[in-house]
């Protein structure tokens, strides 16, 4: 008798918990956007992507990115050209992605609407290689309407891209990222 | 009975389905997938406009000024007499402009013959990968020639039209991997006037370039143009080159060995009159050096 009890317990708290797991919201976007700047004194290198792929999940704090490496527009035509097929070499590795969590959820109310500092941490997939990174930002939560703005560097030299000696007074060695998205609920 | 309490026992396990299939979602992203993208076009098939003198595939982008200085030098054949055919070049100059994502334009004046050419080239076809929806790319070049150069008998009843020749060429290439690409080129010459009455004002030639890559910033390029034959005097053969493209920011170098002299289709299609079987060939080079006019729309705003 007490079996079934328990079990009866364990069906019905599983049964509400699947609900509620099902009925957790995400907040997601299709053209979120990230702009880079390796510019050198002798050189501006910027980038635009306006097609970035990202999904909030409110219940975990997970965030995640992903952005097609052709998909970053530059003012040179040649110099694109390059970016794709000398340094990051997209045909090899197409995406640049980012998955990691929100390490001060708690802190943010997801119902109530403000401006929130949020810290996420997380892996950032370049160029075939993982890198642990550590960026923050001001969550604006407007309703159902999220909007996330961060700016972090990284070195090029982390992601095993090399830049060869006859350019490497042309380009930075350090590059900015600002990343900016406005999220919808999915 | 026995069905019964199976049925009951999957009612029950319903919910437990529920969390399986939640905690397969290791990847949020998954949720969104399939808006992921635009088309994948294969870009970079070539580094440069020209495989060595046929168009590649490659249309300079829009918004781009590619001037290009080019050079074939005279026959390695006299050797030092006139340094390996340094004493005698032949030069075009060339700006090739792009248009649109699928239109190029281009017009070069070479001094053999006082030849001013132009082009339109169109991109008919784009390879996408990587699914292979479109396996390859297709463009078409048509192009006209003038030559500027007196009449050698000003006497004789000379017509404006004896100057011009009309080129059209199918391009027709793959990027078979991240290093090869093959390239078919069928072309058809006219000239409005040839030298002998043994010659065809029409000439059908059949183009391949093939370009490997051999370091992210070096090419190995070759290209081969057959004219089928009774079109050509007995003197002129095949064109036939091999040479590197080498790529450093914002310049393409392309040296090159080559049997043909000329740089535009006319001379190198029908004129071309030294054999590599006598080592009559010619050492020469492209050299392209890009400005960009204008960016296309969205370009970076830091």
């Amino acid at each position: 008798m007490n079996l079934i009890k328990i079990l009866s317990l364990l069906y019905i708290s599983t049964f509400f918990a699947s609900f509620s797991l099902h009925g957790q919201s995400k907040y997601f976007t299709r053209d979120g956007n990230i702009t880079f700047n390796a510019d050198s004194p002798l050189e501006k290198v910027q980038a635009v992507n306006n097609k970035v792929n990202t999904v909030i999940e409110r219940s975990t704090g997970k965030i995640e990115f992903s952005a097609l490496i052709k998909s970053f527009m530059f003012e040179k035509a040649l110099m694109q050209e390059h970016f794709n097929e000398n340094y990051l070499e997209s045909d090899k590795y197409p995406k640049a992605t980012f998955k990691g969590k929100f390490t001060n959820l708690k802190d943010i109310n997801f119902d109530k609407n403000g401006t929130y500092n949020v810290v996420a941490e997380g892996i950032l997939n370049m160029h075939g290689v993982d890198k642990k990174i550590t960026v923050s930002g001001p969550l604006k939560i407007n309703g159902n309407n999220l909007n996330l703005a961060a700016d972090f560097k990284v070195n090029v030299s982390d992601f095993n891209i090399e830049i060869p000696s006859l350019v490497k007074d042309k380009i930075s060695k350090v590059v900015s990222i600002k990343v900016q998205a406005n999220y919808k609920a999915l | 009975m026995f069905m019964k309490s199976v049925g009951f026992l999957l009612i029950l396990l319903l919910p437990f389905t529920y969390l399986s299939a939640q905690e397969d979602t290791s990847s949020l992203l998954s949720s969104i997938e399939g808006g992921d993208s635009g088309p994948n076009y294969t870009t970079a098939s070539f580094k440069s406009n020209r495989i060595i003198n046929l168009h590649s595939i490659e249309n300079t982008a829009p918004g781009v000024l590619d001037f290009t200085i080019s050079h074939r030098f005279g026959s390695v054949k006299n050797g030092v007499y006139d340094i390996f055919g340094l004493d005698a070049a032949q030069m075009r100059l060339g700006f090739d402009f792009g248009l649109s994502d699928r239109l190029a334009v281009g017009v070069g004046r070479s001094n053999n013959q006082k030849i001013i050419d132009g082009y339109a080239k169109y991109k008919v076809l784009r390879q996408r990968n990587p699914k292979g929806e479109m396996p390859v790319s297709l463009s078409v070049v048509l192009g006209m020639g003038i030559s500027t150069q007196r009449f050698s008998d000003p006497n004789r009843n000379n017509l404006f039209s004896s100057r011009l020749y009309y080129n059209s060429q199918l391009l027709l290439a793959r990027k078979f991997s991240e290093g090869f690409t093959l390239q078919l080129t069928p072309t058809w010459i006219h000239r409005n006037l040839v030298a002998t009455s043994a010659e065809t004002n029409d000439v059908i030639a059949f183009g391949v370039g093939a370009r490997q890559k051999i370091t992210k910033r070096l090419s190995l390029n070759a290209e081969f143009i057959y004219v089928l034959p009774d079109q050509l005097g007995s003197q002129y053969t095949n064109s036939a080159s091999i040479g590197v493209d080498i790529e450093t920011g914002g310049h393409v170098f392309q040296l090159h060995f080559t049997n043909s002299q000329g740089m535009n289709e006319k001379t190198f299609v029908t004129e071309t009159s030294d054999k590599w079987s006598d080592f009559a060939v010619h050492f020469g080079f492209n050299l392209s050096r890009v400005f960009t006019l204008w960016s296309p729309a969205g370009a970076s705003q830091w």
